[in-house]
């Protein structure tokens, strides 16, 4: 199966239900392997065990910003290739980044508190990231109030093209203004900057955190075209003069 | 394994993670059998989409 084929919602569907349990295992398999490890590292001789919280802001962290990335991607496709599965691999990632963007903002005040002694403070990273989980929201509001898909689709890839403008200004705005948010220790010119001992659990979370972004990815655009086929055959049905089920 | 005084913290991040994956898992699990059942429904009406029926015709 080529990748042209995927265009295809129907070898779409059947390349995904051969997929899923397969993801759904390695995601298991890493998210267990990545909390053994988290459980198991020392305290940080700053952070004490509060470097804990790390494994998992930053991997969430990190996924907020490339969900949103993943839609532009999804945009361009529908605004200039018009991709049958843009909008629906653009849809059934907003909730999800969305999630992810909400966990970055939790597991970062929860770390702030004891760190900082503030669960909230108004500087730029801590803003700029507010201010994703607020376009998330706006975007899945857009999409739920527009009936039919192809009209939303365009204003929704618009949308989503513009807030990508947030993205750099979230990855440098530790560098750009002066933030009480730590400047960047792994994704940094020079390498990571973390002990091994924090950099592995970090990792092994990023990559099972990637993993479970795929799965539940792939499992909603399989709802989504779903979601598509019963209003399809719904407007089939009213035209046919049928009462709708 | 020891979490020293910000325990709470600490706990309180790990529940929400957990708490917010398992909501996103059962949201997605529940929206495909409502969408299967949905189907299903309209098909065992005899309801078919244009683009089937175009396929059945040629064929």
């Amino acid at each position: 199966m080529t990748l042209i084929d995927l265009a295809n919602p129907t070898r779409f569907l059947t390349f995904t239900a051969r997929l899923l349990p397969w993801l759904m295992a390695a995601t298991a398999i890493l998210l267990a392997v990545g909390l053994y490890q988290s459980a198991m590292a020392p305290d940080d001789y700053q952070q004490g065990a509060t470097v804990k919280i790390m494994f998992i802001h930053v991997p969430n962290a990190w996924l907020s910003m490339f969900v949103w990335g993943v839609m532009s991607l999804a945009a361009l496709g529908t605004l200039v290739w018009r991709h049958p599965l843009a909008d629906v691999a653009a849809k059934a990632a907003a909730p999800i980044g969305a999630a992810f963007t909400f966990l970055a903002l939790v597991t970062g005040s929860l770390w702030g508190r004891p760190m900082w002694g503030t669960y909230w403070e108004w500087d730029a990273r801590l803003t700029s990231v507010l201010i994703l989980f607020l376009m998330y929201l706006g975007l899945i509001a857009l999409w739920r109030a527009v009936e039919d898909p192809s009209r939303a689709a365009r204003a929704a890839a618009v949308l989503t093209l513009v807030g990508a403008i947030n993205l750099p200004i979230i990855k440098f705005s530790v560098d750009w203004w002066n933030t009480l948010h730590q400047p960047a220790s792994v994704m940094r010119m020079g390498g990571p900057t973390l002990d091994r001992a924090f950099l592995m659990p970090l990792l092994v979370m990023a990559i099972a955190f990637s993993f479970l972004f795929i799965t539940l990815h792939l499992a909603a655009m399989r709802n989504e075209i779903l979601r598509r086929r019963v209003r399809a055959m719904q407007m089939v049905q009213v035209q046919a003069g049928k009462p709708r089920a | 394994m020891s979490l020293g005084p910000y325990a709470t913290f600490i706990v309180t991040s790990y529940l929400a993670v957990f708490v917010v994956v398992v909501l996103m898992i059962g949201w997605i699990v529940m929206d495909y059998r409502r969408q299967r059942r949905r189907l299903n429904a309209l098909e065992s009406e005899g309801i078919t989409r244009r683009s089937t029926r175009a396929t059945t015709e040629k064929t």
